[in-house]
């Protein structure tokens, strides 16, 4: 049922240009940083002398790419996001899930992996796209791995925060303007914190946790981080929901 | 066990501290057809929400074939079939598409699908419209496709809240014909305050007004409310309403206006022929004799504007 619903929602991302205008802007964005990253190698390696100052090709490239790949996801989830609730709630559709035999959590749940569904097809492109330095360079899979982890986690997340802003509103653009600010937020929250980097407030920043992935590292303490975020935002959206049918 | 298919018991509904809907029962077994009468913000919508679970009573209890809407809403939804006031359709998508969707929803098995969207598409007329976007459809077209939507998992029970809105009247037809079909073998429940929609399209009533039932019975109750057993009567020289009560049968008479008489009759006579006979015999000059009917119109106002109690009466 869930898969369902995950179904009807990629459908309807699919039928909108705003769906493949998103994938494609992204896309092309990421080449872009792709190509610039190769080129910057053979620029900055050609200038490291000492051995202690070379560093793979993997790395160099992957970290420009995914570093701006979190950035720009920043932008896009809270514009594919908005309208998964909000978007029902003011052309009245949501009576059409609310009557079929599924229940609230499996309506959130297939909305959520529809989302993710979709936004995972850059996470596997950008991963696609990487492993062609393995025609002519030795690279480190392990690396890329890693990293698509931690991207897909963190638009997971992105997503779980936005689906529930958009359980809040009838307008999508009030629900994209607060999943936008509510996300800023807490990607740099750890910069206000530059100083005192143990502070309780730093550690709930989303940027922190995909440090540790966009080293090549995955950290089970970060993945639990992700994934409780992820079933918060989401437990709040099935109650909001069920807010509706209680009191009308 | 009986064999409702639509049990609810004391149905309120508050919105904050308001009653939109108060103590409203009813059972419906398989092969009715209920019609919801009311005027604007009478709670008949409010009531279908409870009906399909969008809507949580504040007291009382759904049961769908003897399923609890509370409990186990899962099994209870999968024997709906819900058309809502505002049409709940996805307007990007195809006509196909849509259905499909809604099949898949209401869990249509996977290989009888195609067959499901081809038989719904059928039977609203919409066989044509397959490739269409529901956005540039028409309203009436937009409409059917709504219960298409209602009725493509051969549901029980099938509420649909007005669903002859913006529709014209050899769309309405269909869909009425359409309804009856339906309501031949399982049960449905319409909204609607077109009057003559129900007479043609009911087997029961249920008038409801600011939130309580004020009538609830067989469609020939109603029926009878209207008709009655009244005659007018047309006459140049017309009697006095004296020599009128002399006719076996007539219990009451009374002048409307010069030349035209009300009469009512007791059961079971028919003393039409009588009178025609005595107004020839006297030279009252008869015209025009017919039975009076009051409106359903003024039946329903009378109804729904006098304070009265739940008139429960046993099915004709």
């Amino acid at each position: 049922m869930i898969i369902n619903v995950a179904r009807k929602e990629l459908k309807s991302m699919f039928a909108s240009p705003m769906g493949w205008v998103i994938l494609s802007l992204l896309m092309f964005s990421f080449g872009t940083y792709y190509l610039n990253g190769v080129n910057d190698y053979f620029a900055v390696m050609s200038g490291a002398m000492r051995p202690a100052e070379r560093t793979g090709v993997t790395q160099f490239v992957g970290q420009m790419v995914y570093g701006f790949a979190s950035f720009m996801v920043l932008f896009a989830v809270p514009l594919l996001s908005m309208r998964l609730i909000s978007e029902e709630r003011r052309s009245q559709t949501l009576p059409f899930l609310f009557s079929a035999p599924i229940s609230l959590t499996e309506i959130v749940m297939g909305k959520f992996l529809g989302l993710v569904a979709f936004l995972s097809i850059l996470v596997v492109f950008i991963a696609l796209m990487l492993s062609t330095l393995n025609i002519w360079a030795d690279i480190d899979f392990g690396f890329i791995i890693a990293n698509s982890i931690g991207l897909l986690l963190m638009i997971a997340s992105f997503s779980a925060l936005g689906l529930y802003f958009s359980s809040m509103t009838q307008q999508p653009v009030i629900a994209a303007i607060l999943t936008f600010i509510a996300l800023f937020a807490l990607m740099f929250l750890d910069r206000f914190f530059a100083g005192d980097p143990s502070n309780m407030l730093a550690s709930l920043s989303l940027t922190r946790h995909f440090q540790s992935f966009s080293g090549g590292l995955i950290d089970s303490g970060d993945i639990a981080y992700f994934l409780l975020f992820i079933i918060t935002f989401l437990t709040l959206t099935v109650r909001r929901l069920d807010a509706d049918r209680l009191r009308g | 066990m009986n064999n409702f298919t639509v049990e609810a018991t004391e149905l309120t509904r508050l919105y904050g501290g308001r009653e939109a809907v108060s103590n409203v029962s009813f059972t419906l077994s398989k092969g009715q057809v209920l019609g919801f009468l009311g005027p604007n913000g009478a709670g008949k919508s409010t009531t279908m929400k409870m009906l399909t679970g969008n809507l949580a009573p504040s007291n009382g209890s759904v049961k769908i074939c003897g399923i609890d809407m509370m409990e186990s809403p899962k099994e209870a939804k999968a024997l709906i079939g819900y058309l809502p006031e505002m049409r709940p359709l996805y307007k990007e998508l195809t006509v196909d598409e849509y259905l499909t969707i809604a099949a898949r929803l209401h869990r249509v098995s996977s290989g009888s699908i195609k067959k499901a969207v081809e038989v719904a598409k059928e039977r609203c007329g919409l066989g044509h419209m397959s490739k269409r976007l529901i956005e540039n459809l028409s309203n009436g077209y937009q409409q059917r496709v709504g219960i298409a939507q209602a009725i493509i998992h051969n549901p029980m029970v099938v509420i649909l809240d007005e669903p002859t809105v913006g529709l014209d009247p050899i769309q309405i037809r269909d869909i009425r014909a359409l309804i009856r079909e339906v309501g031949a073998e399982r049960s449905v429940i319409i909204s609607t305050h077109i009057l003559p929609e129900v007479e043609m399209v009911c087997d029961h009533v249920q008038i409801i007004d600011k939130g309580k039932l004020v009538f609830n019975g067989a469609i020939d109750v109603l029926k009878k409310h209207r008709i009655g057993n009244k005659l007018l009567i047309g006459m140049h020289n017309a009697p006095s309403a004296d020599e009128m009560l002399k006719i076996a049968g007539v219990t009451e008479a009374e002048n409307v206006s010069a030349g035209l008489m009300r009469v009512r009759f007791a059961d079971d006579t028919a003393p039409a022929e009588s009178i025609v006979q005595t107004a020839v015999k006297n030279g009252w000059g008869l015209y025009q004799i017919a039975p009076d009917q009051t409106s359903l119109e003024d039946v329903f106002v009378q109804l729904t504007y006098q304070e009265q109690p739940v008139a429960e009466q046993p099915a004709a």
